[in-house]
């Protein structure tokens, strides 16, 4: 009865500060102003203490002068422009290394995580080797190797190697022809962009005939000869319309043509080879994540190991896979500042060494270069997020 | 609660300035003199292989610490590459940066700091290979340069190249040590620096004598060592340190003879030495602190021959450091 009693009354009144609801709000918005007020506090103090001293502070450097060259830049820069520009060039040389890194770290990652899992005992010992070495020394003793292995093993510039097709080999990099679009190119672009799309239509076509009838199409080949051999037939209908820049031995240096530096080999080398190694893991771990009874049931459906493999058990793997990768791109994005040691000049070696010191103005450069990192990092994370959800298992 | 959080931030503010305002004063309270000094490279800043370091630079830190201490062991060297030697010094990690650095008025402003003077006229050349048979830099068009990030060398390069219309490929590191490797493994044609830093960097090529110094010199470089902006008793002190070492070589006195000269009539030794006057005390240092420098570390004409003159491998001529009185630049203004 005493029960039914209370049901109808308003329930016992607690004091506010007693609320868990509010009290919880209370110390986020606290801990909240805490932390502003050190944020406020340091930034005022660091502005307070540059006047005090004498530093210049701001932004003005940007547009300044440079004054200095730097040996690889994809857009085009001279001595005479802005810190603003060198900043860029050194943001472009970063993003190749890491984006070129990225392909290879997960083609070599890929081939030698499946070697580890391989029954052929020489494979999958010279896997294990591969791996165990490679992941157990600093990648920054691996760069110093690659440079100098690099350099000690080439040739002088009089000496140069010359490879047939009208390259150079020597210790100033790989000097090759460069190809120059000439008018009538323009088709050679549309052949490939027609060829791509032509089978992207194929595929789907492809699948959907198989699907319905089960009946299997040629879709690699037929791919082949869309994407290659329709621009080739159309490169050589249209007259061969390409010349070639071939790089000349000069006095001192090989000029023209494209120029690949010992310095960015040496870097692409080393993050290639040290990030494989550890793909080569995640990718074995996330294989033998996917259980044995998935193999066994493809096999009982008849399907053959070739593609037990690429149907069953990869697609599978992937999702775990595929959030340990991001980690390792982003690893080896952030590792290619190591690049300072073997004088490639990458974002860190332009912006925080030769401008921060050129200007002085360390807290505006080291705050720029962290925030690239960051939304470089943050953008990479972002894209494998998409992927991943794509490939995420999804629930019925 | 927000004047308690003003007062925090003024207290934070306040702490913070008054340690870099009073560097005499943190330094004698340490007991240690911090001194930013190049680590590599011989005549200027070089640890030998007891850990004991000697160098032009070295000697005016050594020469401070006796100054200030009457110790010339209470020095302690911090190795600094080219380009973290600036940071070291704005950010208090160092009290006196003696790095072979160059003046110039940019650095002078906006860097936050100040130069005390000059303890070593330099300017820059080329080395390259004999076996490339270039006679002048002149001839250099096209060629490949390794140079040191962070420095005047860097952009006096680019100047030179571009006044006289010469191609160049500049490979740049951050460290002497691995610009000077990647020349001496044929990365480039020639490697640039003072020319001072050339003389000993030659002697740790492989073999030094297939290389030669080009005679050109391509700059002014003044090489001087610096102090934080805004701290004149500071800057006095190892402003007429540096003078003190110059003074004392134009007058004579040496380590040999500076216990002799104590009993000298000429008043401006006595000035110097402290025996006349209170020209220390009017430092915030002692009366005898030019003895202490000059017992321990010699005048600057000792510290030059020892560390780079005729005394050292180095055998560099003095050249437009000699004294103004023999026909060079080195002045320094009376002690009186």
């Amino acid at each position: 009865m005493s029960i039914d009693l209370r049901a109808g009354e308003p329930p016992a009144s607690v004091p506010f500060y007693n609320d868990p609801k509010i009290r919880s709000i209370a110390y986020q918005v606290a801990l909240c102003l805490v932390i502003a007020f050190l944020i406020y506090g340091a930034a005022s103090n660091a502005i307070d203490n540059l006047k005090r001293a004498n530093i210049a502070s701001g932004f003005g450097f940007w547009e300044q002068t440079a004054g200095f060259d730097i040996s690889q830049s994809m857009i085009s820069y001279t001595n005479q422009s802005s810190y603003g520009r060198a900043f860029w060039v050194g943001l472009c040389n970063t993003l190749l290394v890491a984006a070129v890194g990225i392909v290879f770290a997960t083609l070599i990652g890929f081939v030698v995580g499946i070697a580890r899992l391989s029954k052929n005992w020489l494979v999958h010992k010279a896997a294990s080797g591969y791996v165990e070495t490679i992941r157990n020394i600093p990648l920054l003793l691996q760069l110093l190797f690659w440079y100098n292995a690099v350099l000690k093993a080439l040739p002088d510039l009089r000496d140069s190697v010359k490879i047939p097709g009208g390259a150079f080999l020597n210790n100033r990099g790989l000097f090759m022809p460069e190809p120059i679009a000439q008018s009538g190119f323009s088709f050679v672009v549309g052949a490939i962009v027609i060829g791509i799309a032509g089978s992207i239509g194929y595929h789907l076509w492809a699948r959907k005939r198989q699907e319905k009838t089960g009946e299997q199409a040629p879709v690699f080949l037929v791919s082949l000869g869309l994407i290659i051999g329709l621009p080739l037939a159309v490169f050589f209908a249209a007259g061969l319309p390409l010349t070639l820049d071939y790089p000349e031995a000069g006095r001192f240096n090989i000029r023209g043509g494209i120029e690949i530096l010992p310095e960015f080999a040496a870097l692409l080398f080393g993050l290639s080879i040290y990030t494989a190694a550890f793909i080569a893991e995640v990718v074995r771990a996330g294989i033998r994540a996917v259980s044995h009874g998935q193999t066994e049931a493809a096999y009982s459906l008849g399907l053959r190991a070739q593609p037990t493999l690429r149907l069953v058990v990869v697609p599978q793997a992937m999702r775990v896979i595929i959030p340990p990768l991001t980690s390792q791109y982003l690893n080896l994005t952030k590792n290619s500042t190591l690049a300072v040691a073997i004088g490639y000049p990458d974002l860190v070696q332009i912006f925080t060494g030769t401008v921060l010191n050129q200007t002085g103005q360390a807290v505006e450069v080291v705050a720029i270069t962290m925030a690239v990192y960051l939304t470089i990092s943050l953008v990479t994370s972002l894209l494998m997020n998409i992927y991943n959800s794509r490939i995420a298992l999804v629930e019925r | 609660m927000k004047r308690i959080a003003s007062v925090i931030a003024l207290a934070v503010i306040f702490g913070a300035t008054s340690a870099s305002a009073q560097t005499l004063k943190t330094v004698k309270d340490r007991g240690i003199l911090n001194c930013g000094s190049n680590g590599s490279l011989a005549g200027f800043g070089l640890p030998d292989a007891q850990g004991k370091w000697a160098g032009l630079d070295v000697d005016l830190c050594r020469a401070v610490a006796a100054a200030v201490f009457g110790d010339d062991k209470k020095a302690k060297f911090i190795p600094l590459s080219a380009k973290d030697r600036f940071t070291a010094l704005q950010s208090g990690e160092v009290d006196l940066l003696a790095r072979n650095t160059t003046w110039t008025s940019s650095r002078d402003t906006q860097l936050g700091l100040n130069f005390i003077g000059v303890n070593y006229y330099d300017g820059q050349g080329f080395m390259v290979r004999t076996s490339l048979k270039v006679k002048s830099a002149l001839e250099l068009g096209d060629a490949s340069v390794c140079v040191q990030q962070g420095t005047t060398t860097e952009l006096n390069l680019a100047d030179y190249f571009r006044a006289n219309k010469m191609k160049l490929k500049t490979v740049t590191f951050a460290t002497s040590n691995e610009a000077l490797k990647a020349y001496d493994t044929g990365r480039c044609d020639a490697y640039t620096t003072d020319a001072s830093g050339l003389y000993s960097e030659r002697l740790r090529v492989a073999n030094a004598a297939e290389h030669i110094v080009l005679p050109e010199i391509i700059s002014k470089e003044p090489l001087g060592p610096a102090v934080r902006h805004g701290d004149d008793q500071w800057f006095d002190v190892v402003k007429w340190t540096l003078y003190a070492m110059i003074n004392a070589e134009e007058l004579g006195v040496t380590s040999a003879n500076v216990g002799d000269m104590a009993k000298s009539d000429n008043p401006d030794i006595k000035r110097l030495l402290g025996t006349e006057g209170n020209y220390g005390e009017q430092l915030g240092l002692s009366k005898d602190w030019v003895v202490n420098i000059i017992k321990t570390v010699g005048n600057y004409g000792e510290s030059f021959e020892r560390n780079v003159g005729t005394g050292s491998p180095l055998k560099i001529d003095r050249g437009l450091n000699k004294l103004w009185s023999k026909g060079g630049l080195q002045y320094a203004p009376p002690i009186r």
